[in-house]
């Protein structure tokens, strides 16, 4: 046994080369191109992916993956409550297995789904002359995201509020909290690093999300995965095709950052969720 | 006598909140079940809808004879299964040597399995699509340009099946580990090589039975990913199932409907498979 044991790290060696090969290099050319204008160095490709329209579309994304994540996670917090809550485990099952079906999709069927729903010739929109509405909007694609971002929130939440025990409640009770105060000092508290990392994961889904984006609204909302893709089909100035991978790189390091918020919450959260 | 009084009083002021709670309840599910089922419900309805002659199901039957959809869908299936032969051969080795003997590496394969999810896959595809447009001018000599060219095959693009195994990396990861963390791996290795079973004998009659539920949601959750996958394939122009889609969209909008729906259905028996299975484990 030992023998193999000492020997045992070569099982890792070609999934490992596979990941360096297939995800390491392409993330490294990307940070090199990024850095390379008309072959030589220089920071012209991430200056130029802060203004103008790309700028527009970066903080496009991140106020709609920040519309979506709050909502989401608002709403899925109440509908996994009152998943919780029912005294119908039945009830409990089917959601949660229809949340993990829901969290898990979105991309084309989805926007077409949605179309076909509420789009310009959709059968709500015309049966109820919705002419107010407009699916291919800001507000339309937060609607759609939403779809798959509720239920992710929901299976995030569920072994949360599992973890609030009822004694927490009935001590609170007992020494004369109000309902207002229990949610104040003893709910909330321990929901909130759960709540959070699932705000951090409902972002990190809406902000990368493209084939959606595309099916629905093709360019009219600015959203950096849009901008990304044209670029990449060579819609830009010639000479300016790296201005795609410092696009990439932004995003990245937006990406990473609010990802780098999750862990340490994910670690705090456990404590008291055993 | 106040005392004698009081519970009576209190218990019927309680009643009337938990019947508050459970209106309340009623009404948020009520919502739920109208925004997650009506897009499904409606969008069905509009496939069906012949303004003329009423209702008939013929978008379902077009689709069969649109241009493409066999190609795609089968260009799709293909991917998805040597994505999961891939993904598995990867990964279930190094997971169970990381269990076994080389506990140091185990971070590095979190790492590694965790990074596709926290890199948003047109980024990835952006890289990708580089170094495949800047292979060919640095490799021109080399055996390493007929590689480039032939991952990018259109009947079969390599490339893709690469691409999608580190999209699939954290789910198989995440479902493996799970169905590892309910065994004692070093238990059955250990007894099996001690009662002369060959490496490739442990694995594939000891591991992989007792493994069964743990793969089985790794391929599905594989399976649905790739039958899904759009950015990556349209951006590498290759017309997988998706990509279709889209493009017959704007001459038959009824019939990407439906073939949506069609989608759809497929992808949920998958993923209800997969989320089925994964409840009942725990």
């Amino acid at each position: 046994m030992r023998g193999s044991s000492n020997r045992s790290w070569t099982a890792t060696v070609p999934l490992l080369a596979v990941a360096t090969l297939v995800f390491g290099l392409p993330l490294a050319v990307l940070l090199g191109g990024s850095l390379i204008r008309d072959g030589s160095f220089s920071g012209q490709n991430v200056a130029e992916s802060l203004q103008g329209a790309y700028r527009t579309a970066l903080i496009g994304s991140v106020k709609l993956s920040a519309v979506v994540a709050i909502v989401g996670a608002v709403l899925g917090t109440f509908l996994a409550y009152a998943v919780v809550t029912s005294r119908y485990q039945a009830l409990r099952e089917a959601v949660l297995t229809a949340s993990g079906v829901l969290a898990n999709f979105g991309g084309v069927p989805l926007a077409f789904a949605w179309i076909a729903t509420l789009g310009n010739a959709g059968v709500i929109t015309t049966r109820l002359d919705l002419t107010w509405w407009n699916l291919y909007s800001f507000w339309g694609l937060a609607l759609v995201y939403l779809y798959f971002s509720i239920p992710l929130m929901v299976l995030v939440v569920v072994p949360a509020l599992d973890g609030l025990k009822p004694q927490w409640r009935e001590a609170a009770q007992n020494t004369g909290a109000s309902t207002w105060q229990f949610w104040r000092w003893v709910g909330i508290p321990v929901l909130t690093p759960a709540i959070l990392g699932g705000v951090v994961l409902l972002f990190g889904g809406a902000f990368a999300a493209y084939a959606t984006a595309y099916a629905m609204v093709g360019a009219t909302v600015p959203l950096v995965t849009l901008q990304i893709a044209d670029a990449l089909t060579g819609n830009v100035l010639v000479g300016h095709e790296n201005v795609a991978l410092a696009l990439s790189l932004d995003m990245i390091v937006i990406a990473g950052i609010v990802m780098a918020v999750y862990l340490p919450l994910q670690r705090r959260s456990a404590r008291w969720l055993q | 006598m106040a005392t004698v009084i009081i519970p009576p009083t209190e218990k019927v002021a309680s009643v009337p909140k938990p019947r508050r709670v459970r209106v309340w309840r009623g009404v948020i599910l009520l919502l739920a079940l109208v925004y997650f089922a009506g897009p499904m419900l409606v969008s069905f309805l509009f496939t069906i809808d012949n303004h003329e002659q009423g209702w008939s199901l013929d978008a379902y039957g077009q689709i069969f004879s649109v241009e493409g959809f066999t190609q795609s869908l089968l260009l799709s299936l293909e991917l998805g299964v040597s994505t999961i032969v891939l993904v598995l051969l990867l990964t279930l080795p190094a997971m169970l040597a990381v269990r076994l003997g080389a506990p140091r590496l185990r971070p590095v394969l979190e790492v590694v399995c965790t990074l596709p999810l926290v890199v948003p896959p047109i980024t990835f595809v952006a890289g990708i699509s580089t170094v495949l447009r800047w292979g060919p001018d640095y490799l021109a000599d080399s055996p390493f340009y007929q590689t480039i060219i032939a991952v990018q095959n259109p009947s079969f693009p390599l490339v893709l099946v690469f691409a999608y195994v580190i999209l699939a990396l954290p789910f198989a990861y995440r479902a493996i580990d799970a169905g590892l963390a309910a065994l004692d791996v070093r238990t059955l290795v250990e007894a099996a090589r001690n009662l002369g079973a060959s490496w490739p004998h442990v694995m594939f009659r000891v591991i992989v039975p007792n493994l069964r539920s743990g793969l089985a949601s790794a391929a599905f959750l594989t399976l649905a990913l790739v039958l899904g996958e759009f950015t990556v394939a349209q951006l590498l122009a290759f017309r997988t199932f998706p990509v279709w889609i889209v493009t017959i969209s704007g001459s038959q909008a009824q019939v990407s409907v439906a073939v949506s729906v069609f989608s759809l259905l497929l992808s949920w028996l998958i993923l209800l498979f997969v989320s089925y299975a994964g409840r009942k484990r725990r």
